[in-house]
């Protein structure tokens, strides 16, 4: 399976990055040399192995619905680039 | 050409669950923005989701009433998407291995049953609210609030099943009154807990293959469902007609002007690139856990109207009423513990009852709002059958037990509405309406029967109402033959 820079150009869209010619070119290149190692491992048979989510056999813990402390608004937009009302500031998404 | 819709609906029900998805955050409606999350929730660089037990407890409760089957094993994948409401960049959800799957439930459509299919039931998390500029300066901005992002939801994904708009309400209205009845989610569609979108496609009758469809969103109530679905149908085949070909798109509905509009956005080519949640391994749930919660499963809305058509001898329709709510279902069954009538009570309750919750606008829910007790009622009634009052007199005595809580019996003695059963008492009314009224009694006597009706309503009036139907009926009768 051979990687096109026009997957590069559509994975950059998807990952809102903005890509050079060359850096397409280059990332063609080492993504397709990428998958082509990956893909060493379809010559392994894994017939009758069962699927692996996990390298270790642990299963998954739950928590009971508890409420906890959240933290203070102050401190959730502590981050914000832009804030007002209480709320995180963004351009707007709709017309 | 004669056509036919095919519909399917994808509905998100927001859990009842006091904490969030993954979180302890709490998930209470109404909270000032950006109070109630924490690092997990906004999405912080090495926080780890936990899951919610009782958000999984409440999913397999919905997978046992809409008869799907339950997945030993599940997983959660992200779904990888940008905006401005989903601060990790992907959502949580459940891809190619849901919790449950392959199910059904039965809907009622203008007297004829029919079965919908129900593709799967996956889990996942909602994302935050978007709040939109109103004044000039705010105009170019969004806001967000993440006090519901990651808030637990099912989404219940239906078979291409429903052919008409009316199908469709029912398949919802069933659903909802299952989530409901469940005490799982709220229902409540204006708030968001119960959201729906529709895919909706047309193609020629006798056609095997699907048409191409369109996805409407943004509806939130069942009149504008019904509305939005039948605008699209139409649309479809309008389009069709005219040589056209329908597009796969995204469509709101404009509930101002009835319409359904495209919602072109670069957005549109979804690819979602889905993977296995690395942060969560596969939910696996043991058998004994499925046993036990299908061991506390609570009656269902089909289940208690089959049962109240046999138990109680009540028609269908009646039964239909009844079990609307829960609320409502439990307060009959409270009235029939105390009056062994049920017709009678199920008669009082849609009659009067109703009509009184309607008109007052309270909550029979709501003990503080709803004050008749059923024991109440069925005092009055038995009041009734006693004879000792009418049941016109009944039916005031219900509206001020309404509005003051107070015992029937506390209400006929404060208004003094005790029915006249007293033969001497009515004699003395009839013959004092008789003589004041020689002329209708001669034009009565020579065949005017139906003055009878006049002579009642006069002796009424004049005992304030009060006087026995029967015994006035039977007395009138032989003061009149003399």
């Amino acid at each position: 399976m051979a990687i096109t820079k026009k997957d590069v150009e559509h994975a950059a869209m998807l990952a809102r990055l903005e890509l050079s010619e060359d850096e397409k070119v280059t990332y063609t290149s080492q993504l397709d040399s990428i998958l082509k190692y990956v893909e060493n491992l379809r010559s392994v048979s894994t017939d009758g192995i069962e699927p692996t989510a996990h390298v270790v056999p642990v299963k998954i813990s739950l928590r009971e619905d508890n409420v906890k402390e959240s933290l203070v608004q102050d401190e959730a937009l502590a981050n914000a680039p832009e804030k007002a009302n209480g709320c995180f500031k963004v351009s707007r998404i709709i017309e | 050409m004669q056509y036919e819709a095919v519909i399917g609906l994808e509905i998100h029900a927001q859990l009842l669950t006091d904490s969030k998805a993954f979180c302890g955050c709490s998930t209470r409606f109404g909270a000032p923005p950006n109070t109630q999350v924490c690092p997990v929730c906004l999405g912080m660089p090495g926080v780890l989701p936990v899951l919610n037990k009782r958000a999984v407890e409440f999913a397999i409760k919905m997978a046992f009433a809409t008869n799907c089957e339950i997945n030993p094993k599940s997983v959660f994948s992200r779904k990888n998407y940008f905006y401005p409401d989903l601060p990790k960049g992907y959502q949580i959800s459940q891809y190619d291995e849901p919790l449950t799957k392959s199910g059904y439930i039965d809907i009622d459509v203008n007297g004829t049953k029919k079965r919908i299919g129900i593709t799967r039931i996956h889990m996942e998390e909602d994302a935050g609210k978007l709040l939109h500029g109103e004044t000039y300066e705010d105009s170019d901005y969004s806001f967000v609030d993440l006090n519901r992002a990651a808030v637990p939801l099912i989404e219940i994904v239906s078979e291409p099943d429903m052919r008409s708009s009316d199908e469709a309400v029912e398949y919802l209205k069933a659903l909802r009154d299952i989530l409901v009845y469940l005490e799982i989610c709220d229902g409540n569609m204006e708030e968001g807990s119960f959201r729906c979108d529709a895919n909706v496609s047309v193609r020629p009758i006798g056609e095997k293959k699907l048409g191409t469809k369109a996805e409407l969103k943004n509806i939130n109530s069942f009149r504008f469902i019904q509305r939005a679905i039948e605008y699209e149908i139409k649309r479809q085949i309008e389009v069709i007609e005219e040589g056209g070909r329908i597009i796969q798109e995204t469509r709101l509905f404009d509930s101002d002007k009835g319409i359904t509009i495209s919602m072109r956005s670069k957005e549109e080519a979804h690819d979602y690139r889905y993977f296995p949640e690395p942060d969560l391994l596969p939910l696996e749930i043991d058998a004994e856990w499925i046993d036990e919660i299908r061991r506390n499963l609570p009656e269902l809305p089909a289940q208690k109207r089959e049962r109240f058509v046999n138990e109680y001898g009540i028609p269908q329709y009646d039964a239909d009423v009844l079990t609307s709510s829960k609320a409502l279902a439990n307060y009959y069954e409270g009235c029939v513990k105390f009056y062994n009538k049920p017709k009678v009570i199920s008669n009082w309750v849609m009659g009067e009852l109703l009509r009184l919750l309607k008109e007052g606008g309270r909550d029979i829910s709501q003990s503080s709002s709803f004050k008749i007790q059923p024991e109440a009622l069925a005092k009055l009634l038995n009041m009734i059958d006693s004879s000792a009052i009418s049941s016109k007199i009944a039916k005031e005595v219900l509206e001020e037990m309404y509005k003051t809580g107070k015992d029937p019996d506390a209400v006929v003695k404060e208004k003094g509405v005790v029915q006249i059963s007293d033969e001497d008492t009515l004699i003395k009314a009839i013959d004092d309406v008789l003589s004041k009224n020689p002329k209708e009694v001669s034009d009565y006597k020579e065949g005017r029967e139906k003055l009878f009706g006049f002579f009642v309503g006069q002796v009424m009036k004049a005992t304030k109402g009060q006087a026995n139907p029967q015994v006035l009926n039977k007395l009138l009768k032989e003061r009149l033959s003399k």
